[in-house]
């Protein structure tokens, strides 16, 4: 174990300390950062109404366009010279949001991803492959100070150069290989054409994240591979990956609570739900000097459990994600927003026509159909018009999107509607629940 | 007078959808004079000439049909052998690209009803009208 004392912490010590740093962060957000005094002000609540750990649900919640209105550093309550390094998450649904990082919060990250990978079952003998890309995106950067720190030895190859990656995992020794699920699959196959034999390669453990995953697809991951792959869980927001870190029981994800708070909610009601329930995830930062984030709604769905694993760690596990409390859909690791494609159905049609995204995955491979009613302006008595209406939605949609999309013309009124008349926009049949 | 109203239908390629279809019409005692059906796995289009094409459009329409109101022309032929490969060369000669025809017989003047349409309809009435090729007022087929 990296940090014993804090892995195997008594809950009643862990909520203590986590009390302690909740009262202090509340405090400086309060004092540091105008946004917070406003929001916190609007709201008739002050730091010194936060006596126990429950009293963080008198707070207002935080949302990604809070933090997007805070766009590039309203959120940062240091000095801009005390920030060595910034990330970005995508800029798909508007402005990004920037996350800032001061050295100890550089340092903090290192510290809970190397106790991460430790749980991996790795030391500063092994060697980590991290295809994870290196730039503004957190996940190359995150593995990186967290190999750093448990002293292993890294490989910053980030994505892509599949045939080379390959060349280097079995020429350099590597022992973990750290991947998103979809790129590791592929990587897979790849290896496998390419004739390696994992039984003999010695890979020690596999750490995957930043998409969504079934069950199904970790097997077919340990499959290929011939080692236990490990789920990791993060967000730019918050900090980036490490947040959560599956241990070799792989029964939920180990949070690191002397980092941050986790919270479940109702989504619709902004209750608070108890130990054991789905909901969304809601975190706060404990201790983070750059840019404290307080009760931030992260959309994620997961359930928390905090009974002591057979680990031994009495550290709070969090499940497997399995979907999101908006519209927002991953496919083939890509975000895709609803309105995005309605920005594409704009410019074939006036009048925005009725739709339906339909996601499945009939065999590895995400496949997505957009379901778009044909309509006066859409339809046409000529055939080959026709198609060409359905090829123009498509390359629109592909255009904004930046994946292929399946098009088809369906009759009017043919999407079922709710009693309300609304078109559920969004179906996921590829079964990650 | 010889611009027939032709109604165009979106259906989608689905089992049971051109029954439902003509169904609809059949139960409100639209009768059909021609259809054509041009289908992709898809979608189809479907092309009908009705006793009453206002009246029709209406109908379908209040059942959420995509209907549009398409001109078309019909050329009143011999039903004999050659005479519409005939009245093919002419479109060929003249370099009329034709969209779509279909056919159905007159029982009553045992003349055949050629249903033609082309991008530009007024150049195709005028040249089957210099060709003397003889067309159908529109009453006509509506009335039949």
């Amino acid at each position: 174990m990296w940090n014993e004392e804090i892995e195997c912490m008594s809950r009643e010590d862990i909520f203590e300390l986590q009390l302690k740093k909740l009262q202090a962060t509340v405090k400086r957000a309060f004092d540091k950062i105008p946004f917070y005094t406003e929001k916190y002000t609007n709201a008739n609540v002050f730091p010194e109404d936060i006596e126990t750990l429950k009293d963080i649900e008198k707070l207002p919640f935080l949302t990604k366009d809070d933090l997007r209105a805070c766009y590039p550093f309203g959120m940062f309550a240091v000095d801009k010279k005390e920030i060595i390094e910034v990330h970005s998450s995508s800029g798909t649904t508007g402005k990004p949001v920037v996350s800032g990082y001061t050295q100890n919060d550089i340092d903090n990250w290192g510290e809970i991803v190397a106790r991460g990978l430790t749980m991996m079952g790795l030391d500063a003998d092994d060697i980590i492959q991290n295809t994870h890309g290196y730039g503004l995106f957190t996940g190359g950067f995150g593995v990186h100070y967290g190999a750093h720190r448990l002293g292993a030895t890294i490989i910053p190859i980030s994505t892509g150069q599949t045939r080379r990656q390959i060349e280097i995992m079995a020429d350099f020794g590597t022992t973990c290989l750290i991947f998103t699920p979809s790129y590791g699959i592929y990587l897979g196959e790849v290896a496998k054409e390419e004739g390696i034999d994992f039984d003999n390669l010695g890979l020690k453990a596999i750490g995957f994240g930043a998409e969504m995953w079934t069950s199904e697809m970790r097997d077919r991951i340990e499959d290929t591979f011939k080692t236990k792959a490990y789920n990791i869980y993060g967000l730019t927001e918050l900090m980036g990956p490490g947040l959560g870190i599956e241990c070799s029981a792989q029964n939920g994800l180990h949070i690191a609570e002397d980092f941050f708070y986790p919270e479940i909610i109702d989504s619709n009601t902004g209750n608070t739900l108890p130990e054991g329930t789905h909901g969304e995830l809601v975190l706060t930062n404990l201790e983070r000097e750059s840019m404290p984030v307080i009760r931030f709604r992260t959309k994620d769905l997961t359930a928390l459990h905090y009974d002591t694993c057979e680990c031994g760690r009495t550290l709070a596990r969090m499940e497997r994600i399995t979907g999101r409390s908006d519209d927002m859909i991953k496919v083939k690791g890509v975000a895709v927003f609803p309105s995005q494609i309605e920005k594409a159905l704009l410019n074939v049609s006036d009048i925005e026509p009725h739709y339906q995204i339909i996601v499945t995955r009939p065999d590895i491979m995400d496949e997505i159909e957009i379901k778009v009613e044909a309509s006066e302006s859409l339809f046409s008595d000529d055939v080959k018009e026709m198609m060409e209406v359905k090829r123009k939605i498509s390359e629109y949609i592909q255009n904004e999107i930046g994946i292929s999309v399946n098009v088809s013309l369906v009759a009017p009124k043919s999407i079922p509607r709710s009693t309300k008349g609304k078109i559920q926009r969004v179906i996921d049949k590829r079964n990650l629940h | 007078m010889y611009k027939i109203t032709q109604l165009s239908i979106f259906l989608e390629n689905k089992r049971g959808n051109l029954y439902n279809t003509l169904n609809l019409l059949a139960e409100n005692s639209i009768n059909i004079r021609a259809l054509s059906l041009a289908d992709t796995t898809e979608f189809g289009i479907l092309r009908l000439v009705v006793q009453d094409p206002i009246k029709a459009k209406k109908i379908l329409e209040e059942h959420w049909y995509i209907v549009k109101n398409t001109p078309i022309v019909g050329a009143k032929l011999d039903d004999t052998s050659g005479r519409l490969s005939s009245v093919l060369k002419i479109l060929n000669d003249e370099e009329i690209d034709l969209e779509y025809i279909y056919a159905f017989t007159h029982e009553k003047t045992e003349k055949a009803i050629l249903l033609l349409q082309a991008e530009d309809l007024d150049n195709l009435i005028s040249i089957l009208n210099a060709y003397k090729v003889p067309l159908v007022p529109s009453e006509e087929v509506y009335n039949l």
